[in-house]
């Protein structure tokens, strides 16, 4: 009688498929429910971000970068915003630079919110979707009350920020961050004991901390590795130096370390807001020297910052001219794709896809 | 309330007057018990249909309200049709068939499955004396019957030729004859109390007192109803047992090719199964139709039956979702030798009639 056989089969998971967060193909080699082998594949979502930016004004850059990485649209008017500011040497008034610690940090609440959302459900919890959800809506209400906009928000600008906060702004922003340290509880009780949730993330995926280097991984998956990196204390920027916080560090690598990372950062960055909250200064929001024809001197600059999914980055070249010549842009999770079919095999499909969901990628980040 | 109404509202006398009834319009006698046997399968039939079509309707209330939001509040006092309108738009919608599927196969499985979630309703004794037939195997019929809803799955899964429905399919056999055992177990324990096989007999056992629910004859009781809780969940493929659906992973597992009315017909048959094991839980451990006399008995069986689909709603929007090797362990390692110490010890207890 011949051996029995056992072939392998190619599953093609998107790029259309409910947990690749967007348009992510990743071509698997499987041996029954384990995987052999990932194939990322990238590029359904290029939309030539950077070569649009080349062909437009310096301010006309921003709202387009908005849609670069638009779970946190804030990082990227900032990070660009920084990188200009830097070719020009332009001076931002302290208010400006507060009220966009108090923006980047809600952004990275409400960032981690869905994070905590979309990852219980891919791990088939519904209800903490709902949950997170519900708490960002109270920081979209913020950005709304502001900019006007609650997904692409062009608030940060070359100099400052686009408009002031109302006055209504800080208690409803101290109201939202009471009730959303108020039901963390919720969160954590959920599923941090749940044994369901360990048995399905404690030990899953181990991204270790010499893998994650090599491949230049950051942000809070490199930080739940056991890499004490941060560009907030790292690389200083902005006024990140006058608050205190802490860099939360988590040392296993798997997925339940990297969901606990984010809850924890979560608590920090409600740290900072409230601390510029109550720092506050009057004066001006705009440096009034920037002009719509912006021109900054011809040079080279990379600014970077730390976003929710790792260094964002914008690397600009100027010829003295009203356009940018080149705009680079970095982001984190075109690293954590990268590094994914190194450490994610021979586990079940199912671990991948809570892998894949605590790596926290998301597609226009990747593909730009 | 005199005894005639309290008659009429316990249904007893429903199938003697539709008997009665063909009797007078002239068929011979053997035809007449063919027609009215036909009419009492499909009233069961309607009436299960409409359970499960509130069933559904139900389950995404209370989703709705665990998530902080309503749920369906369109159609209707809080979109009390809504499943209605939904049964409609899938049966005019447009049944796809791809090129590539094994026809005859990809035809079977939803009718299987349809069929074989109702064929559990011939012996379940929805109230007193209102049982379809009172067979003397009747609980083991119904673990029997329950089963061919695996062949379906697989049927699916392989006629799609998908590899999403052929994971599907594979998982949820896998899972569900993993879980029959520790199932059959948890059943046979009550069995070792009764001593009958029959429904009825199950019921009429623990009539009287409320004591007299075999959820209260500690320690064997209990354990084996959270036992049977268990594996029930995992029979019916739900939360956090639902890997062969498991949408995250298989986008929708056996029924992924399916659409419009085939795709129906397996999601109906989900919540009729799922009424199918709450009610078995009700008869085998909450005592059945037995209940407060001035309320009828297939009422208190009703209300009961929801308030264990209440419990298996709640465990859905609560858990994550186990992995499919987790889930197997679970059963094998954990589930199946409680069950069996469980089983043998109560066996031990009745032989020497230690305490009944």
């Amino acid at each position: 009688m011949p051996e029995l056989r056992t072939e392998e089969f190619i599953v093609n998971m998107g790029p259309h498929h409910p947990s690749t967060h967007g348009v992510c193909r990743l071509v698997l080699t499987m041996d029954g429910e384990k995987i052999i082998k990932i194939e990322p594949v990238i590029g359904y979502l290029h939309r030539a971000i950077e070569k649009i930016c080349e062909n437009r004004t310096y301010q006309q850059c921003i709202p387009i970068l908005d849609r670069f990485e638009y779970v946190t649209a804030m990082s990227c008017n900032y990070v660009f915003s920084l990188a200009a500011e830097r070719l020009g040497q332009v001076e931002v008034p302290q208010r400006a630079e507060y009220l966009r610690v108090i923006m980047l940090e809600l952004n990275r609440i409400a960032s981690h919110l869905i994070f905590y959302g979309v990852t219980a459900m891919d791990i088939g919890a519904y209800t903490p979707f709902l949950y997170g959800l519900r708490e960002r809506e109270l920081i979209m209400d913020l950005f709304e009350m502001t900019c006007g906009q609650r997904l692409t928000y062009n608030y940060i600008r070359i100099g400052g920020v686009s408009r002031d906060i109302p006055p209504e702004f800080v208690p409803k922003c101290r109201e939202a961050l009471k009730i959303i340290s108020e039901r963390m509880s919720d969160y954590e009780g959920l599923l941090n004991e749940n044994p369901i949730w360990l048995v399905r993330t404690k030990g899953i995926a181990i991204l270790p901390a010499e893998l994650a280097v090599a491949y230049g991984v950051s942000g809070p998956v490199l930080r739940a590795s056991g890499v004490q990196y941060d560009l907030r204390r790292n690389d200083p920027y902005s006024i990140y130096e006058r608050f205190d916080f802490d860099i939360p560090v988590r040392y296993h690598g798997d997925c339940y370390d990297r969901y606990l990372l984010r809850l924890d950062e979560i608590r920090q960055s409600m740290r900072i807001v409230s601390q510029a909250l109550d720092s506050l200064p009057e004066g001006e929001i705009k440096n009034k020297k920037v002009k719509a024809n912006f021109k900054p001197p011809a040079g080279e600059v990379y600014a970077r910052i730390e976003n929710t999914r790792g260094e964002l980055g914008v690397y600009l070249i100027s010829d003295g001219s009203a356009k940018p010549l080149r705009v680079k842009t970095r982001g984190g999770s075109y690293n954590q794709l990268q590094v994914l079919p190194h450490y994610g095999t021979n586990m079940l499909i199912a671990d991948l896809v809570a892998n894949f969901a605590t790596l926290d990628i998301i597609m226009p980040e990747v593909d730009r | 309330m005199n005894d005639h109404l309290l008659a009429v509202l316990e249904l007893h006398g429903l199938f003697q007057w539709l008997y009665d009834k063909l009797l007078t319009v002239g068929l011979p006698e053997s035809w007449t018990t063919v027609v009215a046997y036909g009419s009492l399968s499909v009233i069961v039939f309607g009436v299960l249909a409409l359970v499960a079509l509130y069933l559904i309707w139900w389950e995404r209330k209370i989703a709705g309200h665990i998530q902080q939001r309503f749920g369906p509040m369109r159609h209707g006092w809080h979109g009390w049709y809504q499943t209605i309108m939904d049964a409609i738009k899938l049966l005019q919608k447009e049944d796809i068939r791809i090129a590539t599927r094994d026809r005859v196969v990809f035809f079977w499985a939803p009718v299987i499955c349809f069929v074989a979630a109702f064929l559990a309703y011939v012996v379940m004794p929805f109230g007193d004396r209102l049982i379809v037939a009172d067979l003397n195997i009747g609980i083991l019929y119904i673990l029997a019957v329950t089963t061919f809803t695996v062949i379906s799955l697989i049927m699916a899964g392989w006629g799609s030729n998908n590899k999403y429905a052929l994971l599907g399919g594979m998982r949820s056999a896998a899972q569900m004859v993993s879980y029959e055992v520790p199932m059959v177990a948890s059943v046979l324990t009550v069995i070792v109390f009764v001593g009958s096989l029959s429904m009825v007999d199950i019921v009429k056992s623990q009539s009287g007192l409320i004591f007299n629910w075999y959820i209260f004859r500690v320690p064997f009781g209990p354990i084996a109803f959270l036992t049977y809780i268990v594996a029930a969940t995992a029979e019916v493929n739900r939360t956090p047992f639902d890997i062969p659906e498991a949408e995250q992973e298989l986008v929708a597992g056996y029924n992924v090719e399916y659409s419009g009315m085939k795709f129906a017909m397996f999601f109906l048959a989900e919540f009729v199964n799922m009424f199918t094991v709450a009610a078995i839980a009700v008869t085998l451990f909450f005592g059945g139709w037995n209940g407060w006399q001035l309320v009828p008995s297939w009422i208190w069986f009703l209300g009961k039956t929801m308030l264990v689909i209440l419990l298996l709603m709640l465990f859905r929007w609560t858990y994550p979702r186990l992995r499919v090797d987790q889930l197997m362990e679970f059963s094998w390692k954990f589930l199946v030798p409680v069950t069996f110490a469980n089983l043998i010890l109560a066996g031990v207890f009745k032989q020497l009639h230690w305490y009944w």
